[in-house]
């Protein structure tokens, strides 16, 4: 029983001083690289990705899962976490979605499931900013059930021939690679499923960018495989292994949207407290108000309690645990909760909320997809709920 | 894997804990609910455990532990069955007496301190009245000085362990004149001349616990009954208050976290329409939400404890976690209450007590409203 050993922990468990000094480097980055353009950029719908990409990937953002020699700068999964939690505060859902999709999806697949080759060929530029990934699994009429899609590989000589759809793929009418699951044994379920990396050039393979209520700088597209050839080094992986893969990453794809959305809506409350505070009605500051003062009490305790509960994932997820169960809590509970700080914060703005000239606005469209993307809350409280042997 | 508040030495002596409280107090719940007290022994019998000074030095008779033996403590408590015998051992070894070890002369810890670790002298803790609760700064009990001694007088109300306690550690006004700055705590003994336990309360919950309400009517105390710095009384109980907080919440969630385990065996055998209730998809996603919650609320109050062992004082983080753990921990056994139907709304289910005893922290040690005062005031606003 020694006290002493409290000042050998880090914070949380988690973080250190490098950590630390990490976080000052990224929200350095989002201030200058990012923020100031937010508004212009979605204006226009768009941003010039592969210039904030190649910035990024400079600073290092994309390399913090990956060994040195493959460019990275880890394996450091807690200092991956603090670059997550601070693209998520960058003002814009679209661009830290459009940055976070490539630094968790498609070239996390390649580091894990890829041969030496692969890895070569996709992971590094990926690290170093210079070449962008997508992850195509939902398909138009598939979307948490993964074992459900109906995306045809069929073997062609050594190579393969691809048929399907996949739809609300980030990134993907921009990729520079795309990370396929495809079944090429439709009667084994699950056990059929494989992923193959695709590149756009390849032919039969068509993008349409579709719009999206939120996330309006980020790629939102749907990819059209149509009898798509790819040679045999396509293949991520074994045969097969597809579905297990897909689950297996689909943990920290939870993980690091909760620990997004616990970032982000604490950058919202911020953003509904100033408000609060420079607005005045009845001859006094909106936020003197206690019924103000409470809601603000309650969300901002909620934020907390999201964090201890996302920071529980975390720590049992880096140190190898299967986290199934608190990965899916943390997911939902931050994402909810997100959209409801978004809510209350588009309320205490009052007309402004409601215009499109306020940043409050974009908060709540961006927020909304968070319950609903990487599995919904519905499924994630059928993973909890199985956990529990229901 | 343990947060790190923990350490596999903290299961040991969870394990020994729980073997204390199933084998020797677990049977005697629904008798000591009956009472509406449990006997004094249990006291006697904790304090020769060591279970009753685990963040105590050594010297004193404690275990040398941190918060995490507390909360350990707190929760394996729960397992009584009933929040009251937890909720009033809670009393006496981290409300009561934190302060005297804090701010007492060596004395008043041999006088009370020691004896307290032992529990050989119950302890209670004088800070409500009739008139002031939530509201420290409202209480309007007195000491006044008369020569080398003080004499108080006032009425204390809602007090746990009041009715039996050998001491009072209680906080008056000293100084009328001198607002927050006139604030002094007293130990008081029992025993002293004016000082009576007025009645007994009855309450919703918490049966297993005694409450008072106490009079004190000329009570003369010498100058060495003076608990810390005269006039300091009012930043002192604030700072007693953060470890109640704290403790109230580990407390609280832990109970909510049996009744929720035992409402999940009661769906997976209740069968309704043909199948187990719990097989139900509606209540699967409820037992999904309540156990989100109860982890939520857990980790929140770990965490506070380690920032706090981390050496922060984390006065926004624990009323958080006191008002996050109270929500959630009434909303969890109210949920609890529904998954067992008629069952949950007659008295045996266990699940009814559960549900009178979890509604207290909402209140006890500063109410839902007063923990938003202390956050959004934290906060700026």
């Amino acid at each position: 029983m020694s006290a002493t050993r409290f000042e050998t922990i880090p914070r949380f468990g988690l973080f250190t001083a490098e950590h630390d000094e990490l976080r000052d480097v990224v929200r350095t980055f989002v201030e200058r690289a990012v923020r100031p353009h937010v508004e212009e950029w979605e204006a226009a719908g768009d941003f010039p990705l592969r210039d904030v990409l190649a910035q990024a990937g400079t600073v290092g953002l994309f390399g913090a899962k990956v060994e040195p020699e493959y460019w990275g700068t880890g394996p450091d999964l807690v200092a991956d976490a603090v670059i997550t939690e601070e693209l998520a505060r960058c003002g814009s859902g679209g661009v830290a979605a459009s940055l976070g999709a490539h630094k968790d999806l498609a070239p996390t697949y390649v580091h894990r499931y890829g041969t030496e080759e692969q890895r070569r060929r996709w992971l590094v530029p990926a690290v170093a900013g210079q070449s962008l990934g997508a992850l195509a699994i939902t398909e138009p009429g598939t979307g948490s059930d993964v074992a459900a899609i109906q995306t045809r590989a069929i073997r062609d000589g050594a190579g393969w021939r691809i048929s399907g759809t996949k739809t609300f793929i980030t990134n993907g009418d921009v990729a520079d690679f795309v990370v396929v699951a495809a079944t090429s044994r439709p009667d084994r379920g699950r056990d059929g499923i494989s992923l193959f990396v695709v590149e756009p050039d390849s032919p039969g393979l068509s993008a349409r960018r579709i719009e999206t209520v939120g996330w309006r700088t980020s790629h939102t597209a749907e990819l059209s495989f149509e009898n798509c050839a790819i040679p045999p080094e396509s293949l991520l992986g074994e045969e097969g292994s597809g579905f297990g893969s897909i689950t297996e990453r689909f943990r920290w794809e939870r993980l690091v949207m909760a620990l997004s959305a616990v970032s982000a809506s604490e950058a919202t409350l911020d953003m509904a407290i100033a408000y609060a505070r420079a607005r005045h009605a009845f001859g006094r500051p909106v936020a003197k108000f206690q019924v103000w003062r409470h809601r603000f009490a309650d969300l901002a305790t909620e934020i907390e309690a999201a964090r201890s509960l996302t920071y529980h994932a975390l720590r049992r997820y880096v140190a190898g645990a299967e986290a199934t169960p608190e990965v899916s809590m943390a997911k939902w509970f931050a994402t909810e909760l997100d959209w409801r700080v978004a809510d209350e914060a588009l309320q205490v703005h009052g007309g402004y909320g409601y215009m499109m000239e306020f940043p409050v606005q974009r908060a709540w469209r961006d927020a909304r997809l968070g319950p609903i993307g990487g599995g919904t809350t519905e499924v994630m409280k059928e993973i909890i709920g199985r956990s529990l042997g229901l | 894997m343990l947060h790190p508040l923990f350490t596999p030495e903290h299961e040991v002596f969870r394990s020994s804990v729980r073997r204390f409280v199933e084998s020797e107090l677990a049977p005697h719940t629904e008798e000591w609910e009956r009472e509406g007290r449990f006997p004094d022994w249990v006291f006697k019998r904790m304090g020769d455990l060591g279970f009753l000074g685990v963040r105590y030095p050594e010297r004193y008779g404690g275990q040398g532990g941190d918060w995490g033996h507390a909360i350990v403590v707190a929760e394996e408590m729960a397992r009584t069955g009933s929040g009251g015998v937890g909720m009033a051992v809670a009393v006496q070894s981290e409300m009561a007496t934190p302060p005297i070890l804090k701010f007492g002369t060596e004395e008043q810890k041999q006088r009370y301190l020691v004896p307290a670790i032992r529990g050989e002298k119950i302890a209670c803790l004088g800070i409500s009245e009739p008139n002031a609760g939530s509201d420290v700064a409202g209480i309007e009990t007195t000491a006044r000085r008369a020569g080398e001694r003080w004499v108080i007088n006032g009425q204390k109300t809602f007090i746990t362990n009041g009715a039996r306690a050998d001491f009072c550690v209680l906080v008056t006004r000293s100084d009328r004149e001198a607002g927050h700055e006139g604030f002094s705590l007293f130990l008081v003994d029992a025993d002293a001349p004016g000082f009576t336990v007025s009645r007994e309360l009855h309450k919703l919950g918490m049966h297993s616990s005694d409450t008072a309400e106490l009079v004190f009517d000329d009570v003369h105390v010498s100058a060495d009954r003076l608990l810390g710095e005269e006039g300091k009384g009012f930043v002192e109980i604030m700072w007693e208050l953060q470890g109640e907080r704290l403790i109230g919440a580990a407390g609280t969630i832990a109970g909510a976290q049996l009744a929720f385990e035992g409402t999940l065996a009661y769906a997976k055998q209740r069968e309704a329409f043909g199948r187990p209730i719990g097989s139900f998809q509606a209540n699967r996603h409820r037992f999904a939400t309540m156990a989100t919650e109860l982890e939520a609320a857990r980790q929140l109050t770990y965490d506070t404890a380690l920032a706090w062992e981390r050496g922060e004082y984390p006065v926004r983080q624990i009323s958080m976690a006191k008002l996050y753990a109270g929500v959630v921990a009434n909303r969890v056994v109210n949920g609890c209450l529904q998954m067992f139907g008629g069952h949950g709304y007659a008295t045996g289910s266990g699940i009814e007590r559960a549900w009178r005893d979890a509604r207290l922290i909402r209140i006890g040690g500063g109410t839902d409203e007063v923990m938003r005062e202390i956050i959004s005031r934290t906060m700026g606003l």
